[in-house]
């Protein structure tokens, strides 16, 4: 008995094909029919300025380089056949190569994105579950408040105040960087209180509907205790509302860590995006978008298969 | 035996306030049980009976307060012991059965570690004996091949078998009081005589006291040894089961005893002898069925994975027919397949092989356009009023939608017929502008059979549409069928697990089984002279043979 049978995991995988597929289209279509020239861009760049005298024949040399001489959809056609294998062409700003840039600066936001979940996601349970098994009221309602106060407070502005705290004021981290792991403690907390906050919301919610359920007030009955009850039985069944945000925002990390870098000066995913948007690097700009719709494609297949593990209604007999 | 007293219940008040109000839930209720004592506590949705029983466990939802009263168990002060004490006294020495098995059990649990978590919580062994114990315990409560299902979860099993699993939780603690809350009314008639069975020689062997929460007269007649009645909150009567039941002294528990269905005596339903004149249409001609079902099967196919498909026949070559103004019963217990039969009948799902004709019409095989039409003589009422009616229409918007939806009338004629036909059910023109929570179950009950009716129709198919009503109510509705029968002519097709409730308002009953119909009889002959075993054997099941 095999908790996914080939069907539904090769229909799965076509589903996550057609996204990416669909990623692609749509970011192509945005990003070569906008009114833009990249390649004048790029030419007033190496010359040191937009007031440069621009040679036709070099910006035309450049264009058959890239294909922009070609109709659109030939286009299309050659970089999604390119795209299939891998390879996303080079960057119009630093001729290296586009999965060169980005699987190089991977590793970076990775490390980023996964410190931030590893902080959001006990927090995010530590929460509800300290209030569910407070006996005293008023430890609730006050642990209930803080998820929405952390929804609420935008990141970057959190980034600058933990920045003034912690490396001006009192140096203990610092400010910017990516040397040694100190330097990622600020920048992963300021990414995950907004996820532990959305995450400590949502499993809050269902786990008070949980405790309100059957099953709980005939634990009751047994004469189990308010942890007991809260860890043997609501905490699962309360879970999978939560799993499934927790897979949500932890693929948004990612978009996330963009801002976070740039408020903290890391290298990574962030930094590289900023420079392909401000420079119109529409290679860089399409590799980068197909692999945000991968890190959400993977994520979503994490969370599904994550299903049948915490509710055994879902398992197929 | 030692006549010991183990819970005596003294003056209780229960309310709940919400923001608006306080409602008195119970109010001054008495309440005794001695050691090895059987007590049935009666009472109709409403009465206050689960309240009282929550109040006992110490486990009424927030709103809910003991204001007055006191409550004994062995001597301790239950109102004055504090949650620890509560949590050591509960499930170790006085355990629940609820009632709805499929809800009171932690789906994403398996039942054995359900059962063992009573032992660990109590200290009375770890995880390994406790697993051990589970099983015995299940095997206990009747479960057959408790290895294999302690290992299973809740929505593997069927519902007698989870009513067991909450036994075996109960019996876990090997409790002194057994507090069983409608312990059975969620399973068929069969089923539910096994597991009271078993419950009762367990209770019996095991010395355990159990107070037996029913609003089922029968059930309570069969298994106490003495009945309370409740009603808005106080106990009216007690004594004795016997005494209770064939002297009762309160009106109320008279007209109880009295509303209860009997399988004898007197019915609802005037007989279809004196009725034949309604059988004749205006030319005084029998015509066709209303409805006739030919050799009728229905599969149903589920995928197994790859090209394999598991077949199910629901549906096993039906024959049946329906007369106009006749009352034909389709009884059956849970999964013999009485609703896709309905479902056929009313022209919503047509059959795999077989005809199925309205009005001697053949509905299998036509367009829907078509069908659309023949659906407006088939009508359906269905077992919940609480479901069928949308809690956001207006009582006058769900009778009228019907009309509405085949573009009969305008607004004002249909008005003026949502009046007619409210007065038909017997509700007053002024329920019109009511939503669905401002009416008892009985009040929606009959919105449910007034819209039904707005459309005409020849049949009314009535899905056990009674099983959700206090048996008071059960009764009025079951006598507004009757006179709606005698002066519309109208047939019904009542589809019930209750053959004393089919018994009250039908002509002829066939019983089905496995997807088949075993017997198909007029009522006489059936009570008397049953034909089938299994026929028998539900006969035999149903509870109150001390009250007939």
């Amino acid at each position: 008995m095999t908790v996914l049978d080939a069907g539904p995991l090769a229909r799965r995988l076509a589903q996550a094909l057609f996204v990416l597929w669909g990623a692609f289209t749509g970011a192509f279509i945005a990003l070569y029919l906008l009114p833009s020239d990249p390649v004048t861009l790029m030419l007033a760049q190496r010359a040191d300025g937009p007031s440069a005298v621009i040679d036709p024949r070099q910006a035309a040399a450049i264009r058959v380089e890239y294909g922009f001489d070609q109709p659109v959809w030939r286009q299309y056609l050659t970089l999604l056949g390119r795209a299939v294998h891998g390879d996303f062409g080079t960057s119009v700003q630093t001729r290296e190569s586009v999965s060169h840039l980005v699987t190089g600066a991977l590793p970076q936001t990775v490390g980023l994105a996964g410190a931030a979940l590893l902080i959001a996601v006990p927090l995010g349970v530590a929460l509800p579950v300290l209030s569910a098994c407070s006996r005293h009221r008023a430890v609730s309602r006050l642990v209930d408040s803080l998820p929405a106060v952390g929804v609420s407070i935008p990141s970057f502005w959190l980034g600058i105040l933990l920045l003034q705290l912690l490396s001006f004021h009192w140096v203990v981290f610092p400010a910017t960087g990516n040397t040694g792991i100190r330097s990622i403690v600020l920048p992963a907390l300021t990414l995950s209180l907004p996820t532990a906050a959305v995450i400590a919301q949502v499993l809050g919610r269902s786990l008070r509907s949980s405790l309100g359920s059957a099953y709980v007030e005939l634990a009751k009955a047994k004469g189990a205790s308010r942890s007991w009850i809260v860890f043997r039985h609501a905490l699962r069944n309360a879970s999978l509302p939560a799993v499934t945000v927790a897979g949500l925002v932890g693929g948004n990390l990612l978009g996330g860590a963009v801002v976070i870098e740039t408020v903290f000066a890391r290298n990574g995913l962030g930094q590289i995006t900023v420079n392909a948007v401000t420079n119109e690097d529409l290679p860089v700009l399409l590799g980068l978008v197909v692999l945000a719709a991968a890190i959400f494609v993977v994520t979503s297949l994490v969370i599904e298969s994550v299903y049948p593990l915490l509710d055994p209604r879902i398992r197929r007999s | 035996m030692v006549n010991q007293m183990l819970l005596r219940v003294a003056g209780l008040d229960v309310t709940y306030t919400d923001r608006r109000a306080t409602v008195a839930a119970v109010r001054g209720a008495e309440l005794s049980i001695t050691r090895g004592e059987v007590v049935a506590l009666v009472g109709e949705s409403g009465s206050g009976k689960s309240s009282l029983a929550h109040a006992i466990l110490r486990l009424l939802p927030a709103s809910g307060r003991v204001t007055a009263g006191a409550i004994h168990f062995d001597g301790e002060d239950l109102l004055a012991a504090s949650p620890k004490r509560l949590r050591q006294l509960r499930g170790a020495r006085i355990a629940l059965i609820p009632q709805d098995a499929a809800a009171f059990l932690n789906p994403t649990k398996r039942v054995g570690a359900q059962v063992a978590e009573v032992r660990r919580i109590h200290r009375r062994s770890d995880r390994r004996a406790s697993a051990r114990e589970a099983i015995t315990l299940l095997a206990t409560a009747g479960l057959p091949e408790p290895q294999v299902r302690a290992r299973q979860y809740p929505h593997e099993l069927s519902g007698g078998m989870r009513q067991r699993v909450l036994i075996a939780i109960a019996l876990a603690g090997e409790p002194d009081l057994i507090v069983a809350d409608e312990p059975t009314s969620a399973l068929d008639v069969t089923v539910q005589r096994e597991v009271l069975d078993h419950l009762g020689q367990l209770v019996a062997t095991l010395g355990v006291s159990m107070l037996l929460i029913t609003h089922d007269l029968a059930v309570a007649a069969d298994r106490a040894d003495r009945v309370l009645v409740m009603r808005d909150g106080a106990v009216v009567e007690s004594g004795s089961t016997t005494s209770v039941l064939l002297q009762p002294q309160h009106l109320y528990t008279r007209s109880l005893v009295a509303a209860a269905p009997r399988l004898s005596g007197p019915r609802v339903l005037v007989d279809h002898r004196v009725r034949a004149a309604t059988r004749l249409d205006d030319r005084g001609d029998l015509g066709p069925p209303v409805l006739t079902l030919r050799n009728v099967t229905r599969i149903y196919t589920r995928p197994l994975g790859g090209r394999r498909r598991q077949e199910f026949r629901a549906v096993d070559d039906v024959t049946i027919t329906v007369n106009r103004a006749e009352s034909v019963g389709l009884v059956g217990e849970s999964g013999s397949g009485k609703s896709t039969l309905a479902r056929i009948a009313a022209a919503l799902d047509a059959p795999t092989t077989g005809t199925a004709a309205i009005d001697g019409i053949d509905a299998t095989r036509r367009p829907e356009r078509e069908l659309r039409q023949m659906r407006r003589r088939v009508q359906l009422i269905h077992q919940s009023p609480f479901a069928s009616l949308d809690p956001r229409f207006t009582v006058a918007r769900s009778i009228t939608e019907p009309l509405r939806a085949f573009g009969i009338g305008d607004r004002d004629s249909r008005r003026a017929t949502a009046r007619q036909l409210l007065d038909h059910v017997g509700l007053p023109a002024a329920a019109l502008r009511h939503r669905p929570t401002e009416l008892s179950g009985g009040q929606r009950q009959r919105v449910a059979i007034a819209r039904a009716l707005a459309l005409e129709p020849a049949l009314l198919i009535c899905d056990e549409p009674v099983s959700a009503l206090d048996v008071s109510t059960q009764s009025q509705i079951l006598e507004l069928l009757a006179r709606l029968q005698a002066d519309l002519g109208i047939s019904y097709l009542f589809i019930s697990h209750d053959l004393a409730v089919v018994r009250q308002i039908c002509d002829r009953i066939a019983v089905m089984r496995d997807g088949h119909i075993i017997e198909d009889t007029d009522i006489d002959t059936l009570f008397t002279a049953p034909n089938h075993p299994y026929t028998r054997q539900l006969l035999n099941a149903i509870p109150g043979a001390r009250l007939r």
